[in-house]
């Protein structure tokens, strides 16, 4: 039961995976990174280390993507709107 | 468990192709922070046996029994030491990175194939 | 193209490297003797419940020391790479010769108008500020409610790291995002740079102190039995683990606030 719960947990983070790789716009990606990490803090409760799992739900999805933003709204305020669609 | 292995596998080897391919320097840093991810699940995941339950004393799982019942706690003291670090790296890339546009004004990596500004 | 090959190539090899640990590894039955000593004596010797916290705290000691230094070094790298533009050393700066003998890349045309110099420093491009709204009031007061709640929270979670799940760096966190309620919602309590930096650097300095004393009074360095051990499950037990934790909580918490507040910048009013 739980390989199940766990295979579907997998999936969905390998899709956020290729969809934060792939998409157009750099919010996206950064938001999708941190649904990588909540649901990685859900496997950890499976996998029973529970202080792993609260440290990986705080800092991963937490101030891992408060990080990411601040630095991108510097990077707006610096004035950098044409750096997004000069992306492969 | 074998299958969060292989997760943490997969999710390294699609940080590593964004790592590689992806030219915008923000894009880069994102597939670093899934490679970390995915490195925390392996080393987790190698610490698991089957059946038991999480590491601390209590009314459920008393001192003499405990070393029949309790997962190894030794990868879960590492893997909390690593998350952390691997905030702080982040940090400081992306530091990196905003210094870097406000100097040259691109986050496009090809632009910054001199050694000398 | 070329390029592209070079990546499955690199890929492809890194995927057969580890490949073993794939396919050749199989679940344990039971604990390795190293990990099977940690279990059935760590909660006599050291007194705490919470197994994963005495690897932390007292038999990886010098570990959690490495970590706290290169946390601390990552601090001091962000702030020093962000300081403001007007602060920083100018190394291209021509010299100012006055109005009439201009620099030989402007034509004639600025000089006819107002007499001012070069502008210093890279020229900046215009920066767009979009005018901010004041904070509702429904937001101020929600985050000033819900900020001593979350002080509190994080402290709880540091001060029963040897009972419970969490610990030092968990506590330390939930303490960071307090500080980040309250930037977000922009509420003007000014977070003082220097209380915070003094802070840190005390329970850092506490925290080495604490090992040392260790030497002296027990068996070695950070050994958590110069206090005593007290009754196994209560809050006051475990020797030194709840004064280091909380140590460790206060210092991550600090240093998280400045990374966020270094990295926020100045506030645009």
């Amino acid at each position: 039961m739980s390989t199940v719960i766990i295979s579907v947990f997998g999936i969905m983070m390998i899709t956020a995976a290729v969809y934060a790789v792939y998409t157009r716009s750099l919010l996206t990606a950064i938001i999708s990174s941190g649904v990588i990490s909540l649901l990685a803090s859900i496997v950890y409760i499976l996998l029973a280390a529970p202080d792993v799992a609260m440290t990986e739900a705080a800092i991963g999805s937490g101030l891992t993507t408060v990080v990411f933003l601040l630095a991108l709204k510097r990077i707006h305020q610096l004035g950098g709107a044409e750096e997004e669609a000069s992306d492969d | 468990m074998k299958i969060v292995t292989i997760i943490g596998f997969l999710l390294v080897i699609i940080g590593a192709w964004g790592m590689l391919t992806r030219k915008n320097l923000i894009r880069i840093i994102i597939g670093f922070s899934i490679i970390d991810t995915g490195i925390h699940l392996i080393i987790v995941s190698i610490g698991y046996l089957q059946g038991r339950t999480a590491p601390i004393i209590d009314s459920t799982v008393d001192k003499a029994t405990a070393v029949l019942r309790v997962v190894d706690p030794i990868p879960s003291a590492l893997v909390l030491t690593a998350i952390v670090i691997g905030l702080a790296i982040t940090a400081l890339m992306l530091t990196y990175a905003v210094r870097m546009f406000r100097e040259k004004r691109s986050l496009y990596i090809d632009d910054y194939k001199e050694l000398k500004w | 193209m070329i390029k592209k090959l070079f990546s499955i190539i690199t890929i492809v090899l890194f995927m057969l490297m580890v490949l073993p640990l794939i396919t050749g590894i199989f679940p344990f039955e039971e604990l390795s003797p190293v990990a099977s000593h940690y279990v059935s004596e760590g909660a006599d010797e050291l007194g705490a419940a919470n197994l994963v916290t005495s690897v932390i705290v007292t038999y990886r000691g010098l570990d959690t020391l490495g970590e706290v230094t290169v946390l601390f070094i990552a601090t001091a790298g962000v702030g020093f790479l962000l300081r403001r533009e007007e602060d920083m050393p100018d190394f291209s700066e021509k010299p100012q010769t006055g109005a009439a003998g201009a620099a030989s890349d402007k034509g004639p045309g600025p000089e006819k108008k107002s007499g001012m110099g070069k502008t210093p420093g890279p020229e900046k491009a215009p920066v767009v500020r979009a005018s901010l709204r004041e904070s509702s009031e429904l937001l101020l007061s929600g985050s000033m409610f819900l900020f001593p709640l979350l002080v509190l929270f994080g402290a709880y979670i540091f001060i029963h790291g040897h009972l419970t799940p969490g610990g030092g760096f968990q506590g330390g966190v939930v303490i960071a995002s307090a500080m980040l309620l309250l930037m977000l919602a922009r509420v003007s309590l000014h977070l003082n740079h220097l209380v915070l930096s003094f802070i840190e650097s005390l329970s850092g300095l506490a925290y080495v102190a604490i090992g040392i004393a260790g030497i002296f009074l027990a068996a070695g360095f950070l050994d958590n039995r110069i206090l005593p051990l007290g009754d196994f499950g209560t809050l006051l037990s475990a020797g030194a683990i709840p004064v280091i934790y909380s140590l460790i909580g206060l210092k991550v918490g600090t240093e998280l606030t400045n990374i966020l507040i270094t990295m926020r910048g100045e506030e645009q009013s």
